[in-house]
C-alpha cells in the first residue's frame, strides 16, 4: 500500500483519481504539488508504495527522520500552522497543571494531521491553542503567519472565522436555526451580505448533500446528517484549516467511515485538515499522526510508521 | 443588527411563557404609569374645570381689620375708577345673616349677599328672567332681590311668576325684580349654584348693621396682568392702612397657577411611584436574562467559536431584553388606555392618556431593556469559548 511521505511532492492528480487508498498520505493532494509534478509521476502511480520513496530514503523512517524530511520538503514554504515551544499552565491550588509542556509543531497547508491522545494527555488544550479559541501561557503559536499569543478575544474571533472551520463531535448546530442559518452563521460573522451568504452556505450544503433540506432543523436529522451539516458550516467560511475535535465521537461505526472518507476527500481537495481523536483506529484515516501524553508531543510521523508502533 | 432583532423575536417566541411572565412586569408596569398619570390629569382637569368656570379674573379683597381704619365703598370705587386700563368690573361683598322665609319655614342652605349691579357680568351669569340690580337700587338702597332659579321655583312654584313678587329676608320684605338663568344643568338641590339672592350691597350692609364693607371682588382686564392688579390693589391699601397684615389680596389666577403646580406635583409623584414598579419589572428582565446567558452559555460558545466577536453577542442579548421590554410596553399602554378609558367612565371624568405619558413610559421600558439588559448581556460577551462549549 501507498502512503509514503514520499509521494508529498510528487503528487499526481491522475494517481488520486485513479488509485485512492485511505492510508495514504494526504498531503500530496495539495493543488501546488502537482506544480512540481515529476518524470517519476507516471512509474508511481501505477507502482507499489515504496516505490514512491525519494530514492535512498529508509522503508522505515523515525520521527526525527521524517520531521526533518518534511523540513526539507517544505523548505521555504511557510507553515500553515507553527508552535514554537508552547507551554499552557494551570494553577489547581500550589499545583502547576503543565496541560502543554513545550509543544512545538509544524503542519503545512494540504496536510491531514491527527492528533492522539488519551484524555488527559493536552490533545483538547493543544486543539484550543490550534483552533484560536485559548492563547498559550508561555511560547508562540503563529496561524497563517500570524501570532495569537498575544491577541485580544476580538482578534482571536476574527482569525477564527477568518482561518478555522471547527467540526465538533457534538456538532454543535444551533438548534433554533435552520440549516442553512446555521451555515451562514461563520459567513455573518465575516460580514458577508445576504445574498452572497445564502449562495454560499447553499452550496457548501450541496457539498455534503443537503441542500435539499436547508429548511430542516437540526433535531430532524440523523446524527451523520447534522455532522454533514457541521462539516458544510465548516465549510462555508472557505477556512484555511479545518479543525475537527472527535468528529466521530458520537456517531456508529458506519456513519463514522462516512464521515471520515468525506474527510479525507476535503483533504484531497487541498484542505489543511487538523484531526483530535483519542482513538488511534480513527487517526489511522490521516496522513500524519502526533501522538500527545501528559502535554508533551511523543510521536509525529507518518501514519504508517504509527501504525507500525502500535 | 436586522439580524439580532429577528434573532431576539425568535427567542422570545420560542420561550412564549418565560417571554411573557417577563414582560407581565414590564406590561403591569407601564398600563400603572398610563392609568395613574391620566386618571389623575383628568380628574384634576375636572377640578381646574370648575374652578375657572368661578372666574380664573376675580381678584378678592379681604379687609381683616375693620377696627383701626374704615375703607368705606366710595374710596374704593374712587380706586377702580381711577384704574379703568387694569379693572373690568367691581362689586362689595356682604354677607346677610338673616333667614329667607318660605311660609314658615327658613330655606337655610339659600347665600344670601349683597352684591352691586356689576356681579351679575362678573358671575357671567345671564337673566332668565326680569331685570338685574341696578345702580339706582344701590345708590337709594332699594330692597329689591335677584334670585336663583332653583330659589324661584322653591318659593314660587315657578321661575316665570317670581317677578314681582315679596319676599322676606329677615323682618325685611324685598321685591324680587329678576331670576337668573339655570347654571347646573344636571341637577337643583338646596346650597347648589342655583339657590341664591342678591340684593343691593347697601341694604344688605344696612341690615347687618355696619356700614363697613370688608370685602370686595374686581375682575381683572386680562388674566396676564393680574399681578399687576393685585400690586395695584395692595399698594393702594397699604396707603390707608400702613399694615400689609390688614388685608389680603388674592387673585383665582394665583390660585389656579398653585393648584396647577401641586396637581403636576401629585402626577409626578403617582407616576414615580409607578414607576417604581417598572424599575422592579426591570429586574425582573435582568433576572431572566441571566437565566438565558446561562441557558444558551454552550450557544454563546458555539457563536464565539465561529468568529462572534464580543460586541456582536453583546448586542444580541441587549437587543432582546430591549425588544422584550419594549413589546411588554407596547402592551402595557395598550392596556393601560383601556383600563384608563374604563375608569375615566366610572368616575365620569374625561381620563386620556397624554402622549407624553405614553412616549415616557414606552421610552422608560425600552431603556430598562437595555439597562437591565446589558449587564447580563456583558456577561455573555465575556463568556470564555472553550468553557461555554464544553457547557451542556
Amino acid at each position: 500500500m501507498d502512503g509514503g511521505y514520499g509521494s508529498r511532492d510528487s503528487s499526481s492528480e491522475k494517481f488520486l483519481k485513479g488509485k485512492f487508498t485511505p492510508e495514504k498520505n494526504v498531503a500530496e493532494t495539495s493543488g501546488e504539488d502537482s506544480k512540481r509534478t515529476s518524470a517519476l509521476d507516471s512509474s508511481k502511480a501505477a507502482a507499489p508504495a515504496s516505490a514512491e520513496r525519494e530514492p535512498g530514503e529508509p522503508e522505515a523512517v523515525s520521527s526525527e527522520a521524517f520531521l526533518r524530511y518534511q523540513e526539507e520538503t517544505y523548505s521555504g514554504k511557510e507553515p500553515l500552522i507553527e508552535l514554537r515551544d508552547i507551554y499552557k499552565i494551570y494553577y489547581m491550588g500550589d499545583e502547576e497543571i503543565h496541560a502543554s509542556d513545550g509543544i512545538s509543531l509544524k503542519i503545512w497547508r494540504g496536510e491531514f494531521v491527527a492528533i492522539v491522545g488519551k484524555s488527559g494527555s493536552g490533545k483538547s488544550t493543544l486543539m484550543n491553542i490550534i483552533g484560536a479559541l485559548d492563547t498559550p501561557t508561555e511560547g508562540e503559536y503563529l496561524l497563517g503567519g500570524e501570532d495569537t499569543s498575544e491577541m485580544t478575544d476580538d482578534e482571536l474571533a476574527e482569525i477564527r472565522n477568518k482561518m478555522i472551520g471547527f467540526i465538533f463531535q457534538q456538532y454543535n448546530l444551533l438548534p433554533k436555526l435552520d440549516l442553512l442559518e446555521n451555515v451562514e452563521l461563520p459567513l455573518q460573522y465575516a460580514g458577508v451580505p445576504a445574498a452572497e451568504r445564502k449562495e454560499r452556505a447553499l452550496a457548501s450544503l450541496d457539498r455534503v448533500g443537503l441542500k435539499g433540506k436547508w429548511k430542516s432543523f437540526p433535531n430532524q436529522l440523523s446524527g451523520g446528517q447534522q455532522q454533514r451539516v457541521s462539516i458544510a458550516r465548516a465549510l462555508a467560511g472557505d477556512p484555511s484549516l479545518i479543525l475537527a475535535d472527535e468528529p466521530t465521537g458520537a456517531l456508529d461505526s458506519k456513519t463514522s467511515r462516512e464521515v471520515l472518507n468525506f474527510l479525507k476527500k476535503l483533504n484531497e481537495e487541498g484542505n489543511t485538515i487538523v484531526m483530535i481523536t483519542h482513538d488511534p483506529s480513527i487517526a489511522m484515516n490521516a496522513g500524519r499522526v502526533v501522538q500527545v501524553m501528559d502535554g508533551k508531543i511523543t510521536f509525529d510521523g507518518d501514519v504508517k510508521e504509527y501504525a507500525a508502533k502500535l | 443588527m436586522l439580524q439580532s432583532f429577528k434573532m431576539a423575536l425568535k427567542s422570545i417566541w420560542s420561550n412564549k411563557m418565560r417571554s411573557f411572565l417577563t414582560m407581565l412586569g414590564i406590561i403591569i408596569g407601564v398600563a400603572s404609569v398610563i392609568i395613574l398619570v391620566s386618571v389623575v390629569n383628568g380628574y384634576m382637569s375636572s377640578v381646574i374645570e370648575s374652578f375657572a368656570s368661578m372666574g380664573v379674573n376675580q381678584i378678592s379683597v379681604n379687609v381683616t381689620n375693620t377696627a383701626s381704619r374704615v375703607l368705606s365703598a366710595d374710596e374704593m370705587y374712587e380706586f377702580f375708577d381711577e384704574n379703568p386700563d387694569l379693572f373690568e368690573d367691581m362689586t362689595p361683598v356682604v354677607s346677610v345673616n338673616m333667614p329667607l322665609k318660605n311660609g314658615n319655614d327658613t330655606m337655610s342652605g339659600t347665600s344670601i349677599r349683597g352684591y352691586s349691579e356689576a356681579y351679575l357680568n362678573i358671575k357671567d351669569y345671564t337673566l332668565y328672567t326680569g331685570r338685574n340690580l341696578s345702580y339706582a337700587d344701590c345708590m337709594a338702597e332699594q330692597k329689591v332681590a335677584l334670585m336663583g332659579y332653583y330659589t324661584a321655583l322653591t318659593l314660587f312654584g315657578s321661575a316665570d311668576s317670581a317677578v314681582g313678587e315679596k319676599i322676606k329676608i329677615g323682618p325685611n320684605a324685598f321685591t324680587v325684580v329678576g331670576v337668573v338663568e339655570r347654571q347646573d344643568e344636571d341637577e337643583l338641590e338646596e346650597g347648589g349654584t342655583d339657590d341664591f339672592v342678591w340684593v343691593p350691597y347697601t341694604v344688605a350692609a344696612k341690615m347687618g348693621r355696619s356700614t363697613n364693607i370688608s370685602n370686595y371682588i374686581l375682575t381683572s382686564v386680562s388674566t396676564d396682568n393680574s399681578d399687576e392688579c393685585t400690586d395695584t390693589i395692595e399698594t393702594f391699601l397699604y396707603s390707608i392702612y400702613k399694615n400689609d397684615d390688614y388685608y389680603t389680596v388674592t387673585a383665582n389666577s394665583e390660585l389656579l397657577d398653585e393648584l396647577n403646580s401641586q396637581i403636576a406635583m401629585m402626577s409626578t409623584m403617582l407616576g414615580g411611584i409607578a414607576g417604581i414598579s417598572l424599575l422592579v419589572a426591570g429586574v425582573g428582565v435582568m433576572n431572566i436574562m441571566l437565566v438565558s446567558v446561562t441557558e444558551r452559555t454552550r450557544e454563546i460558545g458555539i457563536r464565539k467559536a465561529l468568529g462572534a466577536k464580543r460586541a456582536v453577542i453583546m448586542q444580541q442579548f441587549v437587543i432582546e431584553a430591549a425588544v422584550t421590554s419594549s413589546i411588554g410596553g407596547i402592551i402595557g399602554i395598550f392596556l393601560g388606555s383601556v383600563v384608563t378609558g374604563v375608569i375615566g367612565n366610572a368616575m365620569g371624568i374625561s381620563a386620556t392618556p397624554s402622549m407624553g405619558a405614553i412616549a415616557l413610559s414606552f421610552g422608560v421600558s425600552v431603556g430598562i431593556g437595555l439597562l437591565f439588559g446589558y449587564m447580563p448581556a456583558s456577561r455573555a460577551a465575556t463568556l470564555n469559548p472553550i468553557d461555554a462549549l464544553r457547557s451542556d
